[in-house]
């Protein structure tokens, strides 16, 4: 009876879980924005991985000979003052902004979730002490907070990234906090008390999993904003170091060149502005497909 | 709503002492002598330097103290409105940001009002005009505004309107006071950098929230009754849609504080986002202190504003 019972419900959920995966293909796919989001995202992690054979030129390599040409049949996009390719320095780029924006992620919304778990599946005196240690860092404006670390850590690309997930922190952490305190609420968080389950397990497997949506929809939508300020960053002159290729610092490079060879600044912004919105438009479409009610919120 | 006040401060300057704090000692630990930098680049005959020199100027700046004791210092005379001396620019950090801080708040206080009124506006008309032309040029607008690199805004502006059309200056900053039209034309491109991206989410807001409010009963109610459209849409609608924008407006002012770091940078404008940027490179501690605590000071206070303004919006808010 037992055995039959467990076949019934397997049977009963199987095509609900199918139901749900369906709807959210549905949803998600049904802008063609979000679509065209995909479709750059897909073409940038390309772009990164396969760079080497992608790159016409080598973007390190200085050749004074063809120093600051203009866009022509050999050099696509020009030539910076060191002679380098446009083009391939674009390319390479991207797995600057890539690398910065999925490693600050991963290292900023472990810690920030983490302590929004604890703040709100346990409260009082570990909710204070967080909770105010992350309205310490609200009152700065990301990019400044992020400069401040950044600068004094002495710039270079790891410090970049510490820089940004530590910037990043509030945000996951507000949100996480927010979701645990409602979550562990519910009758289901008792029932696991009730049947011994540790504070560790609960956060682990029923707290978490039920905060899902909502964080996977922030980490993309904060992917986009952390590419912009790595892009801020680097634009500054705090970020990769020479002879590195980052968007931001070419953008820079680039304007001293605006009068005669703009395309050395347009093409690097652009790519920065295509990327940013894609992932916004991902962001977007994953929240429609997983939380409408999140809609205006993130 | 006095005891609530009374506790959003009691909170606001809890959060203020942490964040002086923060500030204090995430630059002390952090490696990099501040005199050694400064001496490398007065002198930058580094090692020609007398120790006993290097070890008096140390003491003159009393970085030779324990760091509670340099806290304690610093912080009794923030209260008393010295926040020291630049090592850099051997003047007062008061007197430097005396300078440049009315120029960031100009620029920042200009893109806030350009912020609020052209965000709201056009948001709330893309929303009564759905699908409609507005609509179909405002919200594609929304999306480049929110992505949009704001130093890349920047320099393609200076090309197309400076460098191509002649039409604007392309760089520096002018007090109003001094020549009233060169300063506003000098402040276009720059106020149109700093304020595109708050215009484009509280648009995007905006037109949510507006569209959520006109689907409401009350609405139907109020067409009924046939209400003219300015009534209903003022009257009725308007109010009710602007809570969620608020509170993005007083994020805005934390995106215009960011924003002037790197606006002023494109632009070569002396206020406080270009001095710290400066200043970070120099290590020139106290400059970076007294910029930072300001601007958390600035956001504090108006995310109160905002706080408070939410009972004004929506009396059904009670503040327990």
């Amino acid at each position: 009876m037992a055995q039959d019972n467990a076949s019934i419900t397997g049977f009963l959920e199987a095509p609900q879980r199918l139901g749900e995966w369906h709807r959210f293909r549905r949803v998600f796919f049904s802008r063609k924005i979000v679509l065209f989001g995909m479709i750059i995202l897909i073409a940038l992690v390309l772009t990164a991985i396969f760079a080497n054979w992608l790159a016409p030129f080598d973007p390190y390599k200085p050749d004074m000979s063809s120093s600051l040409q203009q866009p022509n049949k050999t050099h696509l996009l020009g030539t910076d003052l060191f002679g380098r390719d446009t083009l391939s320095r674009l390319i390479y780029g991207s797995r600057t902004a890539l690398a910065v924006g999925f490693i600050s992620v991963g290292i900023a919304s472990m810690i920030g979730i983490s302590l929004g778990v604890l703040a709100g599946y346990f409260g009082g005196i570990i909710n204070i002490i967080i909770m105010r240690a992350i309205d310490t860092l609200m009152p700065f404006p990301m990019i400044v907070l992020a400069l401040l670390v950044a600068g004094l850590l002495g710039g270079g690309i790891h410090n970049v990234i510490v820089a940004l997930s530590i910037a990043t922190i509030p945000p996951y952490t507000r949100v996480t906090h927010g979701l645990a305190l409602s979550i562990k609420e519910n009758d289901y968080i008792l029932a696991q008390r009730s049947m011994g389950s540790s504070h560790l397990r609960i956060m682990i497997r029923h707290v978490l999993p039920n905060a899902f949506p909502p964080i996977i929809v922030l980490i993309t939508m904060m992917l986009g904003s952390l590419i912009l300020a790595e892009a801020g960053l680097s634009f500054l002159g705090i970020g990769i170091e020479p002879p590195g290729a980052a968007w931001g610092a070419m953008v820079n490079d680039g304007y001293k060149y605006l009068q005669d060879n703009p395309v050395l600044s347009f093409a690097p912004g652009l790519a920065i502005m295509l990327v940013v919105f894609a992932f916004n438009m991902v962001g977007d479409g994953l929240r429609d497909a997983l939380d409408p009610r999140l809609r205006g919120l993130l | 709503m006095t005891a609530f006040i009374i506790r959003r401060l009691l909170l606001g300057l809890v959060v203020l002492v942490l964040v002086t704090l923060l500030i204090f000692f995430a630059m002390r630990l952090l490696p990099g002598d501040p005199l050694l930098i400064y001496m490398a680049q007065k002198s930058q005959r580094l090692q020609d330097m007398p120790p006993q020199v290097i070890e008096q100027l140390r003491h003159e700046y009393g970085l030779d103290k324990p760091l509670p004791v340099q806290y304690a210092k610093w912080l009794s005379g923030v209260f008393r409105g010295d926040l020291g001396d630049s090592f850099f620019y051997r003047l007062s950090v008061v007197k430097l940001m005396r300078e440049r801080f009315p120029v960031t708040a100009y620029l920042g206080i200009l893109a806030l009002i350009v912020t609020i009124i052209v965000g709201i506006t056009s948001g709330m008309l893309a929303a009564v005009r759905r699908g409609k032309w507005v609509d179909n040029v405002v919200t594609p607008l929304t999306y480049i505004g929110v992505t949009i690199p704001v130093f890349w805004l920047g320099i393609l502006m200076i090309y197309v309107f400076g460098l191509k059309l002649n039409l604007l200056p392309i760089a520096g900053f002018t007090s109003p006071f001094v020549d009233f039209g060169l300063s506003t034309k000098q402040l276009i491109m720059p106020v149109i950098c700093e304020s595109i991206f708050g215009v484009a989410s509280n648009a995007r807001q905006m037109r949510s929230s507006m569209l959520e409010v006109i689907r409401q009963d009350y609405i139907r109610t109020a067409w009924a009754k046939g209400l003219r459209e300015r009534i209903v849409i003022f009257r009725h609608a308007f109010k009710n849609s602007l809570i969620p924008v608020i509170t993005l407006i007083g994020m805005g002012v934390s995106f215009i504080f960011g924003g002037s770091v790197l606006v002023e940078t494109v632009f070569a404008i002396p206020g406080i986002g270009r001095l710290l940027v400066s200043s970070i490179f120099n290590h020139d501690y106290l400059v970076v202190q007294g910029i930072t605590l300001i601007i958390a000071i600035a956001v504090l206070l108006i995310n109160l504003l905002v706080d408070l303004s939410y009972g004004w919006l929506d009396p059904r808010i009670r503040y327990g």
